[in-house]
């Protein structure tokens, strides 16, 4: 690999300044993407931010009616959490479900959160949750955070501290993954919460969205035959060797009703 | 810059730059030639260690996050006349084709069955998700970790 530099900060602070004082910097999480993304200089920050000593970053803790991730929570950690799985289990399945065994003990959700790679997996979870995403400096709600292909809130330097997660009733995922890579071709999150049911998708678009067709559909009648001939505009959403744009809309609606009757036999 | 890193059992200070990866610490530094690349681009698997206790690919793990862990590597867990019993299974199933792919299986494998209350056939093709055979030998892979698993229940 390229030369560059590799910083180690123990707090928040001392990362942030580390950043802003290097020439092209990147932060460093669990580096699953980022790592393969400079070998192939696709990437190729001058200065490596690594946060695994950043304790402020850890940690999974029930507050009341939501759940706090440090960002630097591994998705292993969160796959068999007691406290997650009491709380919201259908994100520990999600997290259960992100690549492989070897790349969940080192990949961590404010890592995920932070790329917005369109076919990861938590973002469906976020958006699905409503979730705040919780930086150095302020709070982005989640309806706000994810702008467009690996494009988010964040701003140069700005890092995700902790991730809060609202609870729902009731919750459950259910993604079409690509055979080889595990990345979601499309995820679908359906959340039930006292005032309604929330819809996260993942892999259809250019980053994660609510399908507010779905949302209606499901707010009428709360089972997977509501959503039969429901509508799902494809305009904008991915096309590559892996799916079509229309199969993807249609895999959306698989997806969601699969979901659903999980929600329903939860 | 340098790191201080337990190797199976035994402690070294080295003298890295900040692009070296764990898995040539492993190979060029301390001539722990036993784990191999495969795709260099953490698809295959080839390389697991143990880290602190978790199967990670060590070609996706640079000097500086390893300093101050404690790696296991397949030189680590048993000896030629005193084998792991993974590796015991593994010779008695024949678990092997070319064999390129067996340290990275294996350590996977360890890892798997240490944390798992309860494997059956489909539940370790899952959990050996991350480790590619390109001679396409799992069947025998799949009863070789069974016969380990079922030994501990």
């Amino acid at each position: 690999m390229y030369p560059f530099n590799y910083h180690k900060p123990s707090s928040v602070d001392e990362a942030v300044s580390l950043f802003l004082d290097a020439e092209d910097p990147a932060y460093l999480s669990g580096g699953m993407t980022l790592i393969p993304t400079m070998k192939q200089r696709l990437a190729m920050p001058t200065d490596l931010v690594d946060l695994s000593g950043v304790q402020a970053m850890r940690g999974i803790e029930r507050q009341d009616q939501k759940l706090v991730l440090g960002a630097f929570t591994r998705h292993a950690e969160v796959a068999r959490s007691e406290v997650v799985a009491q709380a919201i289990p259908a994100l520990a399945h999600l997290a259960g479900l992100i690549g492989d065994n070897q790349v969940r003990y080192r990949g961590t959700i404010g890592g995920s959160v932070a790329n917005s790679d369109p076919a990861a997996d938590y973002p469906a979870a976020v958006v699905a949750l409503g979730a705040e995403v919780v930086t150095n400096k302020r709070t982005i709600s989640s309806a706000d955070y994810f702008q467009d292909l690996f494009e988010t809130a964040l701003e140069p330097g700005e890092m995700i501290v902790r991730i809060e997660l609202p609870i729902p009733r009731r919750a459950a995922y259910r993604k079409f993954p690509n055979p080889a890579s595990r990345y979601a071709v499309v995820g679908v999150m359906v959340a039930q919460f006292d005032n309604g049911v929330q819809v996260g998708v993942t892999g259809a678009g250019p980053c994660a969205f609510r399908a507010s067709t779905l949302e209606a559909a499901l707010a009428a009648d709360l089972r997977p035959e509501a959503l039969a001939g429901v509508d799902i505009p494809d305009a904008g959403f991915n096309a590559d060797l892996h799916a079509s744009a229309e199969y993807r809309a249609h895999l959306v609606g698989v997806m969601a009703r699969r979901a659903v009757a999980d929600l329903l036999a939860s | 810059m340098e790191i201080t890193v337990t190797v199976n059992g035994r402690s070294h200070r080295l003298d890295v730059s900040p692009n070296t990866l764990l898995v040539d610490i492993l190979r060029e530094q301390l001539r722990l030639t036993g784990t191999h690349v495969g795709c260099d681009t953490s698809q295959c698997g080839a390389c697991t260690v143990h880290l602190n206790g978790d199967a990670v690919k060590s070609c996706t793990v640079l000097a500086g996050q390893a300093d101050g862990a404690s790696v296991v590597t397949i030189e680590g867990i048993g000896a030629v006349d005193d084998l792991h019993p993974m590796q015991a299974a593994f010779r008695e199933h024949h678990a092997l084709q070319c064999g390129f792919c067996t340290p990275g299986m294996i350590m996977a494998a360890i890892d798997l069955v240490e944390k798992s209350d309860h494997l059956d056939d489909a539940a370790v093709r899952e959990g050996l998700e991350g480790n590619i055979c390109r001679c396409t030998g799992y069947h025998n892979i799949v009863n070789a970790v069974l016969s380990v698993a079922e030994a501990k229940a």
